[in-house]
């Protein structure tokens, strides 16, 4: 073996030998370095004759090339393996669950987001929301509405007073948003479209009334529209609410001091399991009660019944809630038990609208 | 309003069934609530004879019978009643029968070692009535086999529909059966004719002394019939009061009670023999007296209520409640009949204030017809004389029955106008005819009068809806609402999409959406500035819910503990609604509030790996406050945070955020531990509150558009500084002060670290903030660095007295 093949196989044998990058560099700069044994070796070849050289300098060359290809070659190989060792020491588990984040925790009340569904689908027909102060004068609660003085739809009503004042005024808790129509065909001109929601108050006390509820009412005046155009409306209405393809109403005429004719609604449903299903089966459930303004109404807000005609109607919110989404129990929705506010609620982000569907 | 078909079948003549009868009743607005037929839980029981009844080998007190049912052998029956007899006819349950009265299903039995196949029932056992004295005791003719319910006519649905308030017509029987009538089902049968002949005047007289207000009891009929033989009622009219629920009394009162519930016509009978003199119907003028009713209670009279008097006092309040006194009894021989017309809402008064909701005032108050008044004292006069003999005087008639003068201007077009149905003239005046409305004229407007019965009709909308409901308000064609503009507008007020932000942003930062109750207890109210007379209600449903709340948070607060107390401690609620300075509508502001509790941050609550959540605190209020003020469009860059917040805050421990000293937008902090401990509950708890429409409305823009976007091409420098500033100086003051203190130069001004202690002088702070710099034109040089350094350190110095720190 000539000393050349002996350099190259030591060299050879160093560069596998080494473990690290830093002991390849060593090994590197002991072979191709300044001082290095190849490097020494290339020196050599300024002081040889024409002919040595011509048959040492390929030979020379050809191992520089051959060790530095093995030296780039291995060092890929530690760098590879380096890497490898770092991931492994880096790796952690990522099964440890994260926090619940505030946005995926966070519930909206059921009464907001069916009241949010209300008005996406009216305002769609045209409806802009109007609302009016909890705390109401008998005026605008009865008077204006064609109450008459101590008649007995008054008592059908468990109003909640106030005391008496000096002046004799007493004043007292709304009992329905219908006092909001009074405020608002004063103040402007029809054609009106309007729905109402709010809070109402009635003393009344057990599993399906509540002291306090929701109701939502709605207000149309105009030149033209009569029962047609409210059976029309409300049958929109419900198909869009309950998300199904149809609805059968039946109209029943009733009895409100502020609408003639008045009716009240139901509608068709399964009531077989322990929720009630709208859109199907056999039985009818009663759902809200709607009329065409009454002529008094009309005149008490300066409007001339023989020109402006319309009607209105109202509807538990909170009602409405349960039929849809399945509460079982009124009393709940005012208890904020965050078990129920949880299960029942919202996500904030899940603003309703026609566009993607009211509800997921 | 409850009846029994065959009652109906009195007055009207059908061949409908029960099922097209209810959907008529609800199709005209005589909402059906409930139909019992009592026949359906009796339906199994037959009519049995007992061929033989032997003692009990083993029993004194038990018989063992052989029962003849019918079909078949004779069945063994163990029996323990005392009437239970060879040859008695009864009512056989059989094994397998559900016996309501004990709510048991029978099964062949053994008694005392002797096999019973069934049970001799007893009146109380199948809840015909309370007797059980004794089994069923039928005549001998009674025809063995046949279902009893068949045989007793028991096979009877009671109706109860939901009058509405409008309807005093169908207070009784027969203003059903003519409505259902003119919808078409039947033919009203017509009032029988009075044949009685009267002998001589009555002895008693009436008199109407009402002074100003003769329309309390605009006229009243009274007639004696002497010699008359009272007593229990026949079984028919037994059984038709007592299938409405009416207890019978005697002939005389069930005679009253039968025309209040057939003829929606209360009438009342005195005992002739009792009333002292002649009668008054008069205002009561003492001072408060006791008055015992029929109904066995005492009442407390007030002056200048409507009563009948005679020598002997107040006989009767009139209209409402007969008195004991003179009520008619068994022995009673001489009655005197009454047939009055009483005002509504002197009635709806006297009977609120007595708390008296009897049947004659539920009829009077919404207004009986009064051109019955003399025909219904006749066709009782008859029936008292054909149930119970006796002899007739005259009637003395008070005072005048009043004619109806509506007359409606009726174009026949209204129907169309207000219901889109289209009907016929000639249909539109056979259906107001055959309601009893009187149509006069020809041609497209016609003269209406409502009949006597009818007090609800006035105007030309009343007669479209008996129109309409007659014709069936499923035959008015469904229509759509023409749209108003071609893309839905905007419907939302500025404080509806500000509401609606708010509650968005804070679900979307880990609160839970509360409703509470806008009515709290007045000790709360007044902890949170509220309480005010005005704002307290007269009759609430208890004292927890008596004032209208001043503020959300003791609602708030109060549902947290409630959480807490059921095993969950860390919880964040909201609510956005109404709060009451006043009873005025200025008064009455919207609110959005809410409380964190124990370690509910918004970062998460409770322990975890990546680190424990401390306890909430001052700042994650304040941090709430003004993500939703933030959300609602205020100027959050233009707030001023005070220290001044009302007292439920802990003083030390909140803020309020204005514009100006005047205009406060929100309130934060933690509450003070003197409400805690009055609300009686416990802490950590923070809350605030923000004034949704304190805001001021941002102005609107010309343009939409946002402008051209300026960057620097420029590095910004940062530079740090920490001061020295004495503790009670807010941080506010000093950050404010270094960010004036170059304004074309200072983009941001951060503070990271607040330190007190070792190396700090006592009653001090050291404040370490960076500033940012950001070049517009060229790159800054040191010199410029240093100049603007110096500027800072002055401007911290001057508003704070602050140093920097070596």
């Amino acid at each position: 073996m000539s000393d050349l093949e002996t350099l190259e196989s030591e060299i050879s044998a160093a560069i596998a030998g080494a473990e690290s990058e830093a002991a390849l560099e060593e090994v590197r700069v002991a072979a191709l370095g300044k001082k290095g044994s190849i490097s020494e070796k290339m020196k050599t070849l300024g002081k040889m004759s024409p002919e040595e050289r011509q048959e040492m300098g390929p030979k020379l060359n050809g191992l520089k090339t051959r060790i530095g290809d093995a030296l780039a070659e291995r060092k890929e190989v530690l760098k590879e393996a380096a890497l490898e060792a770092r991931l492994k020491s880096e790796t952690i588990d990522v099964t440890q669950p994260l926090r619940p984040a505030a946005i995926e925790s966070g519930r909206i009340h059921p009464v907001s987001q069916v009241t949010d569904e209300l008005i996406a689908i009216f305002a769609d027909m045209g409806f802009s929301v109007a609302e009016g102060p909890d705390v109401e004068t008998d005026e605008l609660n009865f008077t204006a509405l064609n109450f008459p003085e101590g008649h007995p739809a008054r008592e059908m009503h468990d109003t909640f007073f106030f005391n008496e004042k000096e002046d004799g005024e007493r004043k007292l808790l709304r009992t329905h948003t219908s006092p909001v129509q009074i405020r608002t065909m004063r103040s402007q001109q029809p054609p009106l479209r309007i729905i109402i929601p709010g809070r109402t108050y009635r003393c009344d006390s057990d599993q399906t009334h509540t002291p306090m509820f929701h109701q939502l009412e709605g207000l149309v005046i105009d030149k033209t529209s009569h029962i047609g155009h409210l059976k029309g409306t409300l049958e929109e209405f419900l198909k869009a609410f309950f998300e199904v393809d149809n609805v059968e109403l039946r109209f029943r005429p009733s009895f409100f001091p502020f609408t003639e004719p008045s009716m009240e609604v139901d509608v068709k449903c399964d009531r077989s399991g322990n929720e009630v299903k709208i859109g199907t089966g056999n039985d009818w459930m009663e759902i809200l009660g709607c009329g065409m303004v009454h002529p008094n109404v009309l005149r008490n807000c300066g409007l001339d019944p023989d020109e402006y005609q319309g009607f209105a109607w109202g509807m538990g919110i909170d009602r409405l809630a349960m039929l849809k989404y399945g509460m079982p129990d009124l009393r709940a929705f005012f208890d904020a038990d965050v078990r129920w506010l949880k299960h029942y609620g919202f996500r904030p982000l899940d603003m309703p609208s026609l566009l993607a569907g009211l509800s997921k | 309003m409850k009846f029994t078909l065959s009652w109906l079948k009195d007055h009207l003549e059908t061949d409908a069934s029960l099922d097209e009868i209810l959907d008529k009743l609800n199709m005209i607005g005589l909402e059906v609530e409930e139909v019992v037929n009592p026949a359906e839980k009796l339906g199994a029981f037959k009519i049995a004879k007992v061929l033989d009844a032997q003692p009990h080998p083993n029993a004194d007190r038990l018989r063992v019978l052989k029962v003849d049912t019918g079909e078949g052998e004779p069945m063994q029956v163990v029996c323990g009643a005392p009437n239970a007899r060879t040859g008695l006819v009864g009512v056989l349950a059989k094994p397998g029968d559900y016996v309501p009265g004990l709510d048991v299903t029978l099964s062949v039995g053994k008694i005392r070692d002797v096999e019973s196949y069934g049970m001799m029932a007893s009146e109380r056992e199948l809840e015909l009535s309370d007797e059980h004295d004794g089994i069923i005791d039928l005549p001998e003719d009674a025809p063995v086999g046949m279902p009893y319910v068949e045989y007793a006519g028991l096979n009877d649905p009671v109706i109860e529909i939901g009058l509405t308030p409008n309807r005093p017509d169908c207070a009784g029987v027969y203003g059903i059966a003519r409505d259902l009538a003119a919808a078409g089902l039947g033919k009203l049968k017509a009032h029988k004719k009075p044949e009685f002949v009267t002998s001589g005047a009555c002895p008693v007289n009436l008199t109407l002394e009402l002074g100003d207000n003769p329309e309390h009891c605009p006229a009243f009929g009274l007639r004696l019939v002497k010699g008359v033989k009272n007593g229990p009622s026949p079984k028919w009219l037994q059984k038709r009061l007592t299938d409405v629920g009416l207890r019978p009394i005697n002939t005389l009162v069930d005679i009253t009670n039968y025309f209040t519930m057939g003829h929606g016509r209360p009438l009342h009978v005195f005992d002739a023999d009792k009333v002292a003199g002649d009668l008054v119907v008069t205002h009561y003028d003492g001072d408060g007296e006791e008055y015992k009713g029929l109904d066995d209670k005492t009442y407390m009279l007030e002056s200048g209520m409507v009563v009948i008097s005679d020598d002997n006092g107040v006989e009767s309040l009139g209209g409402i409640l007969g008195g004991e006194a003179s009520g008619c009894t068994d022995e009673t021989v001489n009655v005197l009949i009454e047939s009055a017309l009483w005002d509504p809402l002197m009635i709806a008064r006297t009977g609120r204030k007595l708390g008296v909701n009897s049947d004659a005032r539920y009829r009077f108050e919404r207004g009986v017809d009064p051109a019955y008044m003399a025909p219904g004292l006749d066709a009782a006069t008859q029936m008292v004389i054909d149930l119970c003999g006796g002899e007739a005087t005259d009637a003395v008639i008070a005072g005048e029955v009043p004619q109806v003068e509506t007359i409606i201007d009726f174009p026949y077009s209204e129907v169309k106008r207000l219901s889109g149905l289209e009907v016929s003239h000639a249909e539109i005046k056979g259906i107001l005819t055959l309601l009893g409305f009187h149509v006069s004229g020809m041609g497209d407007v016609v003269k209406v009068s409502p009949p006597s019965w009818r007090p609800d009709v006035f105007g030309k909308a009343d007669l479209v809806e008996e129109v309409v409901r007659i014709v069936g308000l499923d035959k008015v064609p469904t229509d759509t609402l023409p749209r108003t503009s071609p893309v839905s507008q905007k419907v939302l007020t500025e404080s509806q999409i500000r509401r609606s932000n708010a509650r968005r942003t804070l679900a979307a930062r880990g609160m839970d959406e509360a409703v509470t109750w806008s009515f709290i207890s007045k000790a709360q109210a007044e902890l949170f500035g509220g309480g005010a007379p005005e704002l307290a209600l007269a009759n609430p449903i208890s004292s927890d819910m008596s004032d209208m709340r001043p503020s959300l948070l003791p609602g708030l607060l109060l549902a947290a503990q409630r959480n807490a107390d059921r095993g969950y401690p860390d919880v964040a609620l909201f609510e956005v609604g109404q709060v009451f300075a006043d009873d005025s509508e200025k008064g009455q502001k919207m609110v959005i509030a809410g409380v964190r509790r124990g370690s509910a941050t918004m970062g998460g609550a409770g322990r975890h790996w990546s680190g424990n959540s401390a306890s909430v605190n001052v700042f994650d209020a304040k941090a709430d406050a003004e993500a939703a003020l933030s959300a609602i469009g205020a100027p959050t860059d233009k707030l001023m945070v005070f220290t001044d917040a009302p007292d439920y805050y802990h003083p030390g421990r909140s803020g309020a955020l204005k514009l100006g000293p005047k205009n406060t937008l929100a309130l934060f902090g933690e509450i003070h531990p003197r409400a805690l401990e009055k609300l009686d509950i416990d802490g950590p708890l923070v809350a605030f509150e923000v004034y949704i429409d304190a805001a001021p409305e941002a102005k609107k823009k010309a343009t939409r558009s946002k402008g051209a976007l300026q960057i620097a091409d420029l590095m910004p420098v940062s530079r740090d500084f920490a001061f020295l500033v004495d503790a009670s100086v807010p941080v506010e003051k000093m950050l404010k002060a270094a960010k004036g203190a170059d304004k074309a130069l200072i983009t941001d001004v951060n503070l990271f670290d607040i330190y007190e202690g070792v190396g700090v002088p006592e009653g001090q702070r050291s404040l370490a903030i960076d500033v940012t710099l950001q070049p517009t034109k060229k790159t800054l040089t040191d010199e410029e660095i240093e100049a603007v350094s110096a500027k800072i350190v002055a401007a911290v110095s001057k508003a704070t007295g602050g140093v920097l720190r070596g």
